[in-house]
């Protein structure tokens, strides 16, 4: 992958196919400590025990259009390649939790890429699942929470152009304020 | 500094929306669409699906044609990634393969706006990915 935001879209999907209503997406900069997070939760149907622990196996997927699974195995390699580490845990019915962890400065750290885009079109295209999308650095945090968008929004579709635009305007000028790492 | 945008600006750019959004989007009615989904798992992802996607929606609404975009999962056909699935109202869907920009563009101008073919149909047996 490109960059991490397509690592995010790429692990909502399996959230989006597992059948979740929420998703939480939580990205934490830790220059301090020079470590780079990145959670993604959902209340999906979950996996058995026994597919969680074949799930970071390359050769791995319960899908039937293609023999290896490649998204999960993927971010965990990119992770753990810049001495970060890769945690799962999910628990049927209930959800699962996904969190990758980057040492920030390190070179084979992708950049964070175009994570509005990611987050405005996954929301675009699931109107009934809620996304929440927090964001922090040092010098604050923003959340993005579809919940509110649709308060707005009643009945004008989400997946309208110019508010697609807008809402990942709004979104870049949140994470400037919080002066996001853009590399 | 610029002022950051905010959820009183989404309510104005809602009521311009909504004042520009013509009976056909209003009428609740999404056969009278064309729909582009775009095939978002792994393999469409690593090959630029997100970036097909943005110009989709994009020139979509610049060339004002009334569409809606959405992502899907996987179609199985990882060896043609990106991949699209283009229904224009009363025909069938049409999947295209190997989706760059160029192609992209193509699709909108020859077949959205024609009915013309473009080069890239993937017909194998195809099945609409709601039923995989
Ligand atoms: N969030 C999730 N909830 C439930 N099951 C999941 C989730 N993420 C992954 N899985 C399971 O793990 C498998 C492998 O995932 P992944 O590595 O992304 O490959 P793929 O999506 O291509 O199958 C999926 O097919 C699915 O069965
Ligand atoms: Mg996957």
């Amino acid at each position: 992958m490109k960059d991490l935001s397509l690592h995010i879209l790429d692990i909502m999907q399996n959230s989006l196919a597992a059948g979740a209503k929420l998703i939480d997406v939580e990205i934490a900069e830790n220059k301090t400590e020079n470590i780079y997070t990145i959670c993604i939760n959902d209340n999906g149907k979950g996996m058995s025990a026994h597919m969680l622990s074949k799930v970071t196996d390359p050769f791995f997927t319960t899908r039937t259009t293609r023999k290896v699974g490649l998204g999960i195995p993927l971010l965990k390699e990119n992770a753990e390649r810049t001495g970060g580490k890769f945690e799962i845990s999910s628990l049927q019915g209930e959800g699962t939790v996904i969190k990758a962890t980057f040492v920030m400065n390190h070179f084979d750290r992708q950049p964070l890429g175009d994570i509005a885009g990611v987050i405005v079109l996954t929301a675009a295209s699931n109107p009934a699942v809620r996304i929440k999308y927090v964001h922090s650095t040092c010098s604050g945090s923003y959340t993005f929470d579809t919940s509110e968008i649709m308060g707005v929004l009643g009945n004008t579709p989400v997946n309208n152009a110019e508010i697609i635009s807008f809402l990942k305007e709004m979104i870049n000028d949140n994470l400037e304020n919080i002066n996001y790492t853009t590399g | 500094m610029t002022k950051i945008k905010s959820l009183n600006d989404l309510r104005a750019i809602k009521a311009s929306v909504e004042a520009k959004m013509n009976l056909r989007e209003r009428s609740d009615a999404p056969e009278k669409l064309v729909q582009v989904k775009v095939a978002m798992a792994t393999c469409g992802i690593a090959s630029g699906a997100k970036a097909i996607m943005d110009f989709m929606v994009n020139e979509l609404d610049k060339r004002q044609i009334p569409a809606v975009v959405s992502q899907t999962g996987c179609m199985g056909y990882c060896f043609a990634e990106p991949t699209i699935e283009v229904t224009v109202p009363g025909k069938e869907p049409i999947v295209f393969g190997y989706v760059n920009e160029k192609k992209a563009d193509q699709i909108i101008e020859k077949y959205i706006k024609n009915g013309e073919l473009v080069e890239g149909i993937i017909p194998v047996n195809y099945e609409s990915i709601e039923s995989k």
